[in-house]
Protein backbone atom coordinates (compact mmCIF):
# COMPACT_ATOMS: atom_id res chain seq x y z
CA UNK A 1 0.00 0.00 0.00
CA UNK A 2 1.09 3.40 -0.40
CA UNK A 3 1.80 5.75 2.41
CA UNK A 4 -1.60 8.03 1.99
CA UNK A 5 -0.69 9.91 4.74
CA UNK A 6 2.06 11.67 3.17
CA UNK A 7 -0.16 11.69 -0.04
CA UNK A 8 -3.28 13.14 1.27
CA UNK A 9 -0.50 16.13 2.52
CA UNK A 10 -0.15 16.78 -1.01
CA UNK A 11 -3.98 17.26 -1.50
CA UNK A 12 -5.22 20.21 0.43
CA UNK A 13 -8.63 19.55 -0.47
CA UNK A 14 -8.97 16.50 1.20
CA UNK A 15 -8.72 18.12 4.34
CA UNK A 16 -11.55 20.53 3.84
CA UNK A 17 -15.22 19.97 5.23
CA UNK A 18 -18.70 19.62 3.60
CA UNK A 19 -21.64 21.29 4.55
CA UNK A 20 -22.70 19.29 6.67
CA UNK A 21 -19.51 19.63 8.83
CA UNK A 22 -18.05 16.14 7.97
CA UNK A 23 -14.41 16.47 6.08
CA UNK A 24 -14.67 15.13 2.44
CA UNK A 25 -14.52 11.55 1.52
CA UNK A 26 -13.38 11.80 -2.15
CA UNK A 27 -14.74 8.61 -4.25
CA UNK A 28 -15.36 10.13 -7.30
CA UNK A 29 -11.84 9.84 -8.93
CA UNK A 30 -13.25 8.44 -12.00
CA UNK A 31 -15.36 11.75 -12.48
CA UNK A 32 -12.00 13.44 -12.02
CA UNK A 33 -8.96 13.22 -9.79
CA UNK A 34 -8.09 15.99 -7.42
CA UNK A 35 -5.00 17.71 -7.98
CA UNK A 36 -1.47 17.89 -5.80
CA UNK A 37 -0.16 20.90 -4.72
CA UNK A 38 3.12 20.61 -6.95
CA UNK A 39 0.40 20.45 -9.69
CA UNK A 40 -1.69 23.48 -8.63
CA UNK A 41 2.49 25.33 -7.91
CA UNK A 42 3.38 25.03 -11.77
CA UNK A 43 0.57 26.50 -12.96
CA UNK A 44 0.27 29.09 -10.58
CA UNK A 45 4.35 29.82 -10.84
CA UNK A 46 3.80 29.82 -14.29
CA UNK A 47 1.46 32.99 -14.15
CA UNK A 48 3.63 34.59 -11.74
CA UNK A 49 6.91 33.99 -13.68
CA UNK A 50 6.26 32.88 -17.23
CA UNK A 51 3.18 33.74 -18.86
CA UNK A 52 3.12 34.75 -22.44
CA UNK A 53 1.68 33.44 -25.61
CA UNK A 54 3.93 30.43 -27.06
CA UNK A 55 5.82 30.35 -30.39
CA UNK A 56 4.92 33.57 -31.68
CA UNK A 57 7.98 35.99 -29.68
CA UNK A 58 11.53 36.15 -28.67
CA UNK A 59 10.92 37.91 -25.98
CA UNK A 60 12.01 36.29 -22.26
CA UNK A 61 8.71 35.76 -20.92
CA UNK A 62 7.78 34.44 -24.63
CA UNK A 63 10.63 31.97 -24.70
CA UNK A 64 10.10 30.76 -21.51
CA UNK A 65 6.08 29.82 -21.99
CA UNK A 66 7.15 27.96 -25.23
CA UNK A 67 10.07 26.14 -23.57
CA UNK A 68 7.67 24.98 -20.53
CA UNK A 69 4.79 24.39 -23.04
CA UNK A 70 6.68 22.04 -25.06
CA UNK A 71 8.84 20.79 -21.78
CA UNK A 72 5.50 19.11 -20.71
CA UNK A 73 4.57 17.32 -24.15
CA UNK A 74 8.42 15.47 -23.86
CA UNK A 75 7.19 14.61 -20.04
CA UNK A 76 3.96 13.27 -21.34
CA UNK A 77 5.57 11.96 -24.90
CA UNK A 78 7.67 9.91 -22.33
CA UNK A 79 5.04 8.78 -19.57
CA UNK A 80 3.20 6.54 -22.20
CA UNK A 81 6.24 5.84 -23.92
CA UNK A 82 5.61 7.27 -26.99
CA UNK A 83 8.49 7.49 -29.63
CA UNK A 84 8.32 11.09 -29.74
CA UNK A 85 6.91 14.46 -28.20
CA UNK A 86 5.62 15.00 -31.71
CA UNK A 87 3.35 12.12 -31.68
CA UNK A 88 1.91 14.34 -28.91
CA UNK A 89 -1.46 15.88 -29.84
CA UNK A 90 -2.59 18.88 -27.06
CA UNK A 91 -6.50 18.58 -27.25
CA UNK A 92 -8.98 19.52 -24.49
CA UNK A 93 -9.60 16.45 -23.37
CA UNK A 94 -10.23 13.09 -24.37
CA UNK A 95 -12.83 13.62 -26.29
CA UNK A 96 -11.44 16.11 -28.09
CA UNK A 97 -8.79 13.60 -28.68
CA UNK A 98 -11.29 11.01 -30.01
CA UNK A 99 -13.51 13.98 -32.27
CA UNK A 100 -9.95 14.85 -33.77
CA UNK A 101 -9.61 11.21 -34.82
CA UNK A 102 -13.47 10.92 -36.55
CA UNK A 103 -13.11 14.79 -37.82
CA UNK A 104 -9.77 14.26 -39.51
CA UNK A 105 -8.68 10.39 -39.87
CA UNK A 106 -12.10 8.83 -40.73
CA UNK A 107 -13.56 11.74 -42.65
CA UNK A 108 -10.85 11.53 -45.09
CA UNK A 109 -10.44 7.62 -44.72
CA UNK A 110 -13.86 6.28 -44.65
CA UNK A 111 -16.67 5.92 -46.89
CA UNK A 112 -20.58 4.93 -47.06
CA UNK A 113 -20.82 1.13 -46.18
CA UNK A 114 -17.30 0.89 -44.03
CA UNK A 115 -17.36 -1.02 -40.70
CA UNK A 116 -16.24 0.76 -37.34
CA UNK A 117 -16.37 -1.79 -34.36
CA UNK A 118 -16.96 -0.26 -30.67
CA UNK A 119 -18.18 -2.21 -27.86
CA UNK A 120 -21.23 -1.97 -25.64
CA UNK A 121 -19.12 -0.56 -22.77
CA UNK A 122 -17.78 2.87 -24.78
CA UNK A 123 -18.27 6.54 -22.75
CA UNK A 124 -20.31 8.45 -24.82
CA UNK A 125 -16.98 10.42 -26.23
CA UNK A 126 -16.56 7.50 -27.96
CA UNK A 127 -19.78 6.65 -28.91
CA UNK A 128 -21.35 9.87 -30.35
CA UNK A 129 -18.81 10.77 -32.43
CA UNK A 130 -19.06 7.95 -34.09
CA UNK A 131 -22.88 8.09 -34.41
CA UNK A 132 -22.52 11.48 -36.25
CA UNK A 133 -19.86 10.56 -39.00
CA UNK A 134 -22.24 7.46 -39.29
CA UNK A 135 -25.38 9.78 -39.81
CA UNK A 136 -23.16 11.80 -42.15
CA UNK A 137 -21.14 9.48 -44.40
CA UNK A 138 -23.58 6.56 -44.02
CA UNK A 139 -20.78 4.39 -42.00
CA UNK A 140 -22.03 1.42 -40.22
CA UNK A 141 -21.47 0.70 -36.66
CA UNK A 142 -21.33 -2.36 -34.74
CA UNK A 143 -20.30 -3.29 -31.07
CA UNK A 144 -18.28 -5.76 -29.13
CA UNK A 145 -20.75 -7.16 -26.66
CA UNK A 146 -20.29 -7.12 -23.03
CA UNK A 147 -21.02 -10.39 -20.75
CA UNK A 148 -23.10 -11.19 -17.59
CA UNK A 149 -19.63 -10.60 -15.51
CA UNK A 150 -18.62 -7.04 -17.63
CA UNK A 151 -15.87 -8.56 -19.74
CA UNK A 152 -15.88 -8.03 -23.84
CA UNK A 153 -16.88 -11.23 -25.71
CA UNK A 154 -13.58 -11.68 -27.66
CA UNK A 155 -14.89 -14.31 -29.61
CA UNK A 156 -17.81 -11.77 -30.72
CA UNK A 157 -15.14 -9.85 -31.59
CA UNK A 158 -13.40 -11.91 -33.65
CA UNK A 159 -16.38 -12.55 -35.70
CA UNK A 160 -16.72 -9.27 -36.66
CA UNK A 161 -13.55 -9.04 -37.61
CA UNK A 162 -14.40 -11.21 -40.37
CA UNK A 163 -16.24 -7.99 -41.74
CA UNK A 164 -13.44 -6.10 -43.14
CA UNK A 165 -13.82 -2.82 -40.04
CA UNK A 166 -11.55 -0.08 -41.05
CA UNK A 167 -11.61 1.01 -37.20
CA UNK A 168 -11.65 -0.47 -33.89
CA UNK A 169 -12.23 2.21 -31.40
CA UNK A 170 -12.66 0.80 -27.55
CA UNK A 171 -12.07 2.02 -24.07
CA UNK A 172 -8.96 0.25 -22.41
CA UNK A 173 -10.93 0.19 -18.72
CA UNK A 174 -14.63 1.05 -18.68
CA UNK A 175 -15.38 4.29 -16.33
CA UNK A 176 -18.84 1.72 -15.11
CA UNK A 177 -17.30 -1.72 -14.52
CA UNK A 178 -13.59 -0.73 -14.26
CA UNK A 179 -12.99 -3.79 -16.38
CA UNK A 180 -9.33 -3.43 -18.05
CA UNK A 181 -9.81 -4.74 -21.56
CA UNK A 182 -7.30 -6.63 -23.11
CA UNK A 183 -6.01 -3.71 -25.26
CA UNK A 184 -2.91 -5.48 -26.56
CA UNK A 185 -4.96 -9.03 -28.13
CA UNK A 186 -7.47 -6.42 -29.04
CA UNK A 187 -5.06 -3.69 -31.20
CA UNK A 188 -2.95 -6.94 -32.40
CA UNK A 189 -6.33 -9.06 -34.03
CA UNK A 190 -7.85 -5.34 -35.44
CA UNK A 191 -4.28 -5.02 -37.40
CA UNK A 192 -3.98 -8.61 -38.48
CA UNK A 193 -7.93 -8.17 -39.93
CA UNK A 194 -6.24 -4.55 -41.41
CA UNK A 195 -8.85 -1.92 -39.13
CA UNK A 196 -6.87 0.89 -37.62
CA UNK A 197 -6.93 0.95 -33.97
CA UNK A 198 -8.36 4.05 -31.45
CA UNK A 199 -7.92 3.65 -27.50
CA UNK A 200 -9.66 5.37 -25.63
CA UNK A 201 -7.45 5.11 -22.53
CA UNK A 202 -9.35 8.42 -20.28
CA UNK A 203 -9.14 5.72 -17.49
CA UNK A 204 -6.14 3.81 -18.31
CA UNK A 205 -3.36 6.14 -18.51
CA UNK A 206 -4.48 7.51 -15.07
CA UNK A 207 -4.40 4.13 -12.87
CA UNK A 208 -2.13 1.40 -14.89
CA UNK A 209 1.47 1.78 -16.60
CA UNK A 210 0.10 2.40 -20.27
CA UNK A 211 2.61 2.38 -22.77
CA UNK A 212 1.98 3.04 -26.65
CA UNK A 213 4.79 0.84 -28.31
CA UNK A 214 3.93 -2.13 -26.29
CA UNK A 215 -0.04 -2.21 -27.61
CA UNK A 216 1.03 -0.91 -30.83
CA UNK A 217 -2.00 1.35 -30.89
CA UNK A 218 -2.68 4.07 -33.81
CA UNK A 219 -3.90 6.17 -31.74
CA UNK A 220 -4.70 7.15 -28.22
CA UNK A 221 -6.64 9.26 -26.33
CA UNK A 222 -6.59 10.83 -22.57
CA UNK A 223 -7.47 13.25 -20.24
CA UNK A 224 -5.37 15.57 -17.82
CA UNK A 225 -7.81 16.46 -14.82
CA UNK A 226 -7.97 12.76 -14.36
CA UNK A 227 -4.36 12.25 -13.54
CA UNK A 228 -4.03 14.83 -11.44
CA UNK A 229 -3.89 17.49 -13.53
CA UNK A 230 -5.55 20.44 -14.44
CA UNK A 231 -9.05 20.73 -16.63
CA UNK A 232 -9.16 21.83 -20.37
CA UNK A 233 -5.92 19.91 -21.35
CA UNK A 234 -5.52 16.47 -23.22
CA UNK A 235 -3.48 14.13 -25.59
CA UNK A 236 -3.51 12.25 -28.51
CA UNK A 237 -1.04 10.08 -29.14
CA UNK A 238 -0.85 8.57 -33.06
CA UNK A 239 1.46 6.97 -34.94
CA UNK A 240 3.74 9.09 -36.93
CA UNK A 241 2.69 8.40 -40.57
CA UNK A 242 -0.58 8.17 -39.71
CA UNK A 243 -0.74 11.66 -38.04
CA UNK A 244 1.23 12.67 -40.95
CA UNK A 245 -1.25 11.94 -43.39
CA UNK A 246 -4.18 13.07 -41.41
CA UNK A 247 -5.74 16.54 -42.67
CA UNK A 248 -5.63 19.42 -40.47
CA UNK A 249 -8.79 19.68 -37.25
CA UNK A 250 -9.44 23.02 -36.88
CA UNK A 251 -7.86 26.32 -38.44
CA UNK A 252 -6.32 29.32 -36.92
CA UNK A 253 -2.92 30.53 -36.02
CA UNK A 254 -0.47 27.87 -35.00
CA UNK A 255 -1.37 25.24 -36.78
CA UNK A 256 0.43 26.56 -40.03
CA UNK A 257 3.31 26.98 -41.85
CA UNK A 258 2.23 29.63 -44.39
CA UNK A 259 -0.62 31.39 -45.30
CA UNK A 260 -1.91 33.75 -48.19
CA UNK A 261 -5.09 35.30 -49.03
CA UNK A 262 -6.75 32.14 -50.55
CA UNK A 263 -4.46 29.13 -49.55
CA UNK A 264 -2.70 27.55 -46.19
CA UNK A 265 0.72 25.04 -45.78
CA UNK A 266 -0.11 23.13 -42.54
CA UNK A 267 2.55 23.43 -39.66
CA UNK A 268 4.19 20.32 -38.88
CA UNK A 269 3.60 17.74 -36.23
CA UNK A 270 2.50 18.17 -33.93
CA UNK A 271 1.14 22.01 -34.15
CA UNK A 272 -0.88 21.14 -37.56
CA UNK A 273 -3.54 19.97 -35.34
CA UNK A 274 -3.17 22.90 -33.10
CA UNK A 275 -5.14 25.86 -33.80
CA UNK A 276 -5.35 28.98 -31.98
CA UNK A 277 -3.37 29.87 -28.27
CA UNK A 278 -3.81 26.23 -26.67
CA UNK A 279 -4.21 26.04 -22.46
CA UNK A 280 -0.67 27.03 -21.88
CA UNK A 281 -0.50 26.82 -17.88
CA UNK A 282 -2.62 24.03 -17.80
CA UNK A 283 -0.03 22.31 -20.44
CA UNK A 284 2.20 23.14 -17.58
CA UNK A 285 0.01 21.94 -14.94
CA UNK A 286 -0.26 18.77 -16.88
CA UNK A 287 3.71 18.13 -17.03
CA UNK A 288 3.71 18.30 -13.41
CA UNK A 289 0.99 16.00 -13.36
CA UNK A 290 2.91 13.46 -14.77
CA UNK A 291 6.05 13.84 -12.72
CA UNK A 292 3.76 13.55 -9.91
CA UNK A 293 2.40 10.28 -11.00
CA UNK A 294 5.82 9.35 -12.01
CA UNK A 295 7.72 9.84 -8.96
CA UNK A 296 5.05 7.80 -7.10
CA UNK A 297 5.12 5.08 -9.54
CA UNK A 298 2.21 3.83 -11.72
CA UNK A 299 2.64 0.49 -10.62
CA UNK A 300 2.38 1.21 -6.85
CA UNK A 301 -1.08 3.33 -7.79
CA UNK A 302 -2.23 0.25 -9.74
CA UNK A 303 -1.33 -1.70 -6.84
CA UNK A 304 -2.58 0.56 -4.20
CA UNK A 305 -6.38 0.87 -5.78
CA UNK A 306 -6.41 -3.08 -6.38
CA UNK A 307 -6.41 -3.39 -2.49
CA UNK A 308 -8.24 -0.96 -1.98
CA UNK A 309 -10.85 -2.37 -4.69
CA UNK A 310 -10.40 -5.82 -3.36
CA UNK A 311 -11.07 -4.56 0.50
CA UNK A 312 -14.08 -2.74 -1.10
CA UNK A 313 -15.53 -5.74 -2.96
CA UNK A 314 -15.64 -7.80 0.06
CA UNK A 315 -17.11 -4.78 2.67
CA UNK A 316 -20.11 -4.04 -0.25
CA UNK A 317 -20.55 -7.63 -0.30
CA UNK A 318 -21.45 -7.77 3.06
CA UNK A 319 -24.35 -5.20 2.75
CA UNK A 320 -27.69 -6.95 2.07
CA UNK A 321 -29.48 -5.62 -1.34
CA UNK A 322 -26.38 -4.19 -2.86
CA UNK A 323 -25.41 -5.67 -6.29
CA UNK A 324 -21.97 -4.63 -7.58
CA UNK A 325 -21.62 -4.32 -11.41
CA UNK A 326 -18.96 -5.79 -13.23
CA UNK A 327 -15.98 -8.35 -13.08
CA UNK A 328 -13.96 -9.75 -10.33
CA UNK A 329 -11.20 -7.56 -8.54
CA UNK A 330 -8.22 -9.16 -10.78
CA UNK A 331 -9.84 -8.18 -14.25
CA UNK A 332 -10.48 -4.55 -12.94
CA UNK A 333 -9.34 -1.06 -11.88
CA UNK A 334 -10.46 0.95 -9.06
CA UNK A 335 -13.97 1.54 -10.06
CA UNK A 336 -17.48 -0.31 -8.65
CA UNK A 337 -20.47 0.86 -9.68
CA UNK A 338 -23.46 -1.06 -7.58
CA UNK A 339 -27.41 -0.54 -6.79
CA UNK A 340 -28.91 -0.71 -3.69
CA UNK A 341 -32.38 -2.43 -3.24
CA UNK A 342 -35.39 0.27 -3.01
CA UNK A 343 -33.31 3.52 -3.28
CA UNK A 344 -32.38 4.80 -6.20
CA UNK A 345 -28.46 6.32 -6.64
CA UNK A 346 -30.03 9.65 -6.50
CA UNK A 347 -30.74 9.01 -3.15
CA UNK A 348 -28.06 7.10 -2.37
CA UNK A 349 -25.41 9.52 -3.07
CA UNK A 350 -27.22 12.53 -1.70
CA UNK A 351 -27.41 10.83 1.67
CA UNK A 352 -24.03 9.98 1.24
CA UNK A 353 -23.11 13.79 0.73
CA UNK A 354 -24.30 14.56 4.50
CA UNK A 355 -21.26 12.42 5.92
CA UNK A 356 -19.22 14.11 3.43
CA UNK A 357 -19.09 11.31 1.37
CA UNK A 358 -18.35 12.33 -2.83
CA UNK A 359 -19.78 9.38 -4.95
CA UNK A 360 -21.52 9.24 -8.23
CA UNK A 361 -25.17 8.57 -9.09
CA UNK A 362 -26.36 8.18 -12.65
CA UNK A 363 -25.45 6.61 -16.03
CA UNK A 364 -21.46 7.86 -15.78
CA UNK A 365 -22.14 8.41 -19.63
CA UNK A 366 -22.20 5.30 -20.38
CA UNK A 367 -26.08 4.84 -21.18
CA UNK A 368 -26.08 2.33 -23.35
CA UNK A 369 -23.91 0.15 -20.60
CA UNK A 370 -26.53 0.39 -18.48
CA UNK A 371 -29.78 -0.60 -20.99
CA UNK A 372 -27.99 -3.27 -21.24
CA UNK A 373 -27.64 -4.29 -17.70
CA UNK A 374 -31.37 -3.45 -17.39
CA UNK A 375 -30.98 -0.67 -14.75
CA UNK A 376 -31.40 3.00 -15.47
CA UNK A 377 -28.71 4.18 -13.29
CA UNK A 378 -25.99 3.22 -10.70
CA UNK A 379 -23.87 4.19 -8.16
CA UNK A 380 -20.01 4.40 -7.88
CA UNK A 381 -17.22 4.70 -5.73
CA UNK A 382 -13.96 4.96 -7.37
CA UNK A 383 -10.70 5.02 -6.05
CA UNK A 384 -7.17 6.91 -6.18
CA UNK A 385 -3.92 6.63 -5.00
CA UNK A 386 -4.87 8.79 -2.02
CA UNK A 387 -7.77 6.49 -1.43
CA UNK A 388 -7.70 4.59 2.37
CA UNK A 389 -9.46 1.07 3.47
CA UNK A 390 -10.80 3.81 6.38
CA UNK A 391 -13.04 5.51 3.37
CA UNK A 392 -14.39 2.42 2.38
CA UNK A 393 -15.28 1.77 5.88
CA UNK A 394 -17.11 5.00 5.66
CA UNK A 395 -18.65 4.63 2.30
CA UNK A 396 -20.65 1.18 3.90
CA UNK A 397 -21.52 2.61 7.28
CA UNK A 398 -23.28 5.62 5.20
CA UNK A 399 -24.94 2.73 2.62
CA UNK A 400 -26.67 1.14 6.03
CA UNK A 401 -27.54 4.54 7.13
CA UNK A 402 -29.25 4.80 3.76
CA UNK A 403 -31.32 1.20 4.21
CA UNK A 404 -32.24 2.71 8.13
CA UNK A 405 -33.90 6.11 6.10
CA UNK A 406 -35.39 3.83 3.46
CA UNK A 407 -36.32 0.95 6.03
CA UNK B 1 -32.60 12.98 10.04
CA UNK B 2 -33.18 15.79 7.33
CA UNK B 3 -35.11 17.72 5.98
CA UNK B 4 -35.08 16.23 2.55
CA UNK B 5 -36.02 13.02 3.01
CA UNK B 6 -38.81 13.55 5.11
CA UNK B 7 -40.97 11.04 6.48
CA UNK B 8 -43.75 12.13 3.95
CA UNK B 9 -41.20 12.01 1.17
CA UNK B 10 -39.98 8.48 1.97
CA UNK B 11 -43.66 7.27 2.60
CA UNK B 12 -44.95 8.67 -0.94
CA UNK B 13 -42.03 6.93 -2.40
CA UNK B 14 -42.19 3.59 -1.07
CA UNK B 15 -46.38 3.43 -1.05
CA UNK B 16 -47.19 5.56 -3.76
CA UNK B 17 -51.07 5.83 -3.70
CA UNK B 18 -51.60 7.20 -7.44
CA UNK B 19 -49.00 4.60 -9.36
CA UNK B 20 -50.49 3.36 -11.99
CA UNK B 21 -51.57 3.56 -15.92
CA UNK B 22 -55.33 4.94 -16.52
CA UNK B 23 -56.61 2.74 -19.88
CA UNK B 24 -58.48 4.59 -21.15
CA UNK B 25 -57.35 8.06 -20.89
CA UNK B 26 -57.93 11.65 -22.38
CA UNK B 27 -54.26 12.45 -21.94
CA UNK B 28 -51.05 10.48 -21.98
CA UNK B 29 -47.40 11.68 -21.87
CA UNK B 30 -44.08 10.69 -20.67
CA UNK B 31 -40.59 11.86 -20.09
CA UNK B 32 -37.15 11.14 -18.94
CA UNK B 33 -35.07 13.27 -16.98
CA UNK B 34 -31.87 13.07 -18.97
CA UNK B 35 -29.83 13.51 -16.30
CA UNK B 36 -30.33 10.76 -13.82
CA UNK B 37 -32.49 8.69 -16.05
CA UNK B 38 -35.66 8.93 -14.16
CA UNK B 39 -38.86 8.62 -16.12
CA UNK B 40 -42.41 9.37 -15.48
CA UNK B 41 -45.66 8.72 -17.57
CA UNK B 42 -48.67 10.43 -16.37
CA UNK B 43 -52.20 9.35 -17.71
CA UNK B 44 -55.37 11.34 -17.30
CA UNK B 45 -59.23 11.25 -17.51
CA UNK B 46 -61.04 14.31 -18.00
CA UNK B 47 -64.90 15.29 -17.04
CA UNK B 48 -67.08 16.89 -19.17
CA UNK B 49 -67.12 20.23 -16.62
CA UNK B 50 -62.97 20.37 -17.84
CA UNK B 51 -62.07 19.24 -14.48
CA UNK B 52 -59.50 15.92 -13.87
CA UNK B 53 -61.51 13.05 -13.02
CA UNK B 54 -58.80 10.54 -12.28
CA UNK B 55 -54.67 10.17 -12.69
CA UNK B 56 -52.06 8.52 -12.43
CA UNK B 57 -48.43 8.48 -12.39
CA UNK B 58 -45.63 5.37 -13.91
CA UNK B 59 -42.14 5.35 -14.01
CA UNK B 60 -39.13 5.05 -11.97
CA UNK B 61 -36.79 7.21 -10.71
CA UNK B 62 -35.33 8.99 -7.04
CA UNK B 63 -37.11 9.61 -3.72
CA UNK B 64 -37.77 13.05 -5.20
CA UNK B 65 -39.39 12.22 -8.09
CA UNK B 66 -41.53 9.79 -7.89
CA UNK B 67 -42.75 11.12 -4.07
CA UNK B 68 -43.85 14.42 -6.01
CA UNK B 69 -45.36 12.70 -8.94
CA UNK B 70 -47.74 11.11 -6.23
CA UNK B 71 -48.42 13.90 -4.31
CA UNK B 72 -48.88 16.13 -8.23
CA UNK B 73 -51.37 13.81 -8.92
CA UNK B 74 -52.85 13.44 -5.47
CA UNK B 75 -53.28 17.12 -5.34
CA UNK B 76 -54.83 17.63 -9.15
CA UNK B 77 -57.64 14.98 -9.15
CA UNK B 78 -60.90 17.45 -9.50
CA UNK B 79 -59.20 20.64 -10.53
CA UNK B 80 -60.13 22.31 -13.38
CA UNK B 81 -57.11 21.89 -16.38
CA UNK B 82 -57.58 25.33 -17.13
CA UNK B 83 -55.74 25.68 -12.67
CA UNK B 84 -53.46 22.64 -14.05
CA UNK B 85 -52.02 24.85 -16.68
CA UNK B 86 -50.79 27.50 -14.13
CA UNK B 87 -48.92 25.45 -11.52
CA UNK B 88 -45.74 25.92 -11.53
CA UNK B 89 -42.76 25.38 -9.12
CA UNK B 90 -43.46 27.04 -5.90
CA UNK B 91 -46.59 24.57 -6.30
CA UNK B 92 -44.68 21.38 -5.91
CA UNK B 93 -41.98 23.26 -3.78
CA UNK B 94 -45.22 23.78 -1.26
CA UNK B 95 -46.75 20.39 -1.72
CA UNK B 96 -42.59 18.56 -0.88
CA UNK B 97 -42.25 21.09 2.16
CA UNK B 98 -38.53 21.42 0.85
CA UNK B 99 -36.10 23.39 -0.57
CA UNK B 100 -34.06 21.96 -3.64
CA UNK B 101 -30.70 22.95 -4.93
CA UNK B 102 -30.92 22.84 -8.65
CA UNK B 103 -30.07 19.74 -9.37
CA UNK B 104 -32.58 17.70 -7.23
CA UNK B 105 -35.02 20.67 -8.66
CA UNK B 106 -34.85 18.84 -12.37
CA UNK B 107 -36.19 15.48 -10.15
CA UNK B 108 -38.63 16.93 -8.54
CA UNK B 109 -40.11 19.19 -11.53
CA UNK B 110 -40.40 16.49 -13.93
CA UNK B 111 -44.21 14.87 -13.16
CA UNK B 112 -45.44 19.09 -13.42
CA UNK B 113 -43.49 19.06 -16.61
CA UNK B 114 -44.75 15.65 -18.04
CA UNK B 115 -48.29 17.02 -16.69
CA UNK B 116 -48.41 20.18 -18.23
CA UNK B 117 -46.96 18.67 -21.77
CA UNK B 118 -49.97 16.39 -21.55
CA UNK B 119 -52.94 18.86 -20.43
CA UNK B 120 -51.16 21.47 -23.18
CA UNK B 121 -51.24 18.60 -25.96
CA UNK B 122 -47.52 19.73 -26.53
CA UNK B 123 -45.12 17.03 -28.46
CA UNK B 124 -42.23 17.50 -26.18
CA UNK B 125 -41.85 18.68 -22.43
CA UNK B 126 -39.58 21.67 -22.34
CA UNK B 127 -38.11 23.55 -18.54
CA UNK B 128 -40.11 26.54 -19.00
CA UNK B 129 -43.38 24.50 -18.73
CA UNK B 130 -42.25 24.52 -14.95
CA UNK B 131 -40.41 27.95 -14.18
C1 LIG C 1 -13.75 5.93 -20.40
C2 LIG C 1 -13.87 7.40 -20.61
N1 LIG C 1 -13.71 7.90 -21.83
C3 LIG C 1 -13.79 9.21 -22.08
C4 LIG C 1 -14.07 10.11 -21.09
C5 LIG C 1 -14.19 11.54 -21.45
O1 LIG C 1 -13.25 12.31 -20.80
P1 LIG C 1 -13.32 13.89 -20.95
O2 LIG C 1 -14.65 14.29 -20.46
O3 LIG C 1 -12.20 14.36 -20.08
O4 LIG C 1 -13.10 14.18 -22.38
C6 LIG C 1 -14.26 9.64 -19.80
C7 LIG C 1 -14.60 10.59 -18.71
O5 LIG C 1 -15.47 10.38 -17.90
C8 LIG C 1 -14.16 8.26 -19.55
O6 LIG C 1 -14.32 7.77 -18.32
Amino acid sequence: MLNTNEIRRDFPILERATAGGARVTYLDSTATSQKPLTVIEAMDVFYRRSNANIHRGVHTLAEEATALYESAREKIARFVNAPSARQIVYTRNATEAINLVAYTWARSNLKAGDLIILTEMEHHSNLVPWHMLAAERGIELDFIPVTEDGLLDLDAYRSLLARDPKLVAFTHMSNVLGTINPAMEIIRLARDAGAVSLVDAAQSVPHLTVDVQALDADFLAFSAHKMCGPTGIGALYGKTELLESMPPFLGGGDMIKEVKLRSFRPNTLPHKFEAGTPAIAEAVGFGAAVDYLTKIGMDNIAAHEHEITEYALERLDEVPGVKVFGPPSDKKGGVTSFTLEGVHPHDVAQILDRDGIAIRAGHHCAQPLHEKFGIPATSRASFYLYNTKEEVDLLVNGLYKVKELFG
Amino acid sequence: MDDLYREVIIEHYKNPAYRGHLDPHDIQFADNNPLCGDHIEITLQTASDGTVKDARFDGHGCAISQASADLLIESIIGKPLEEVKKLNKDYILELLGIDLGPVRLKCALLSLKVLKAGVYGLGEASDELVE
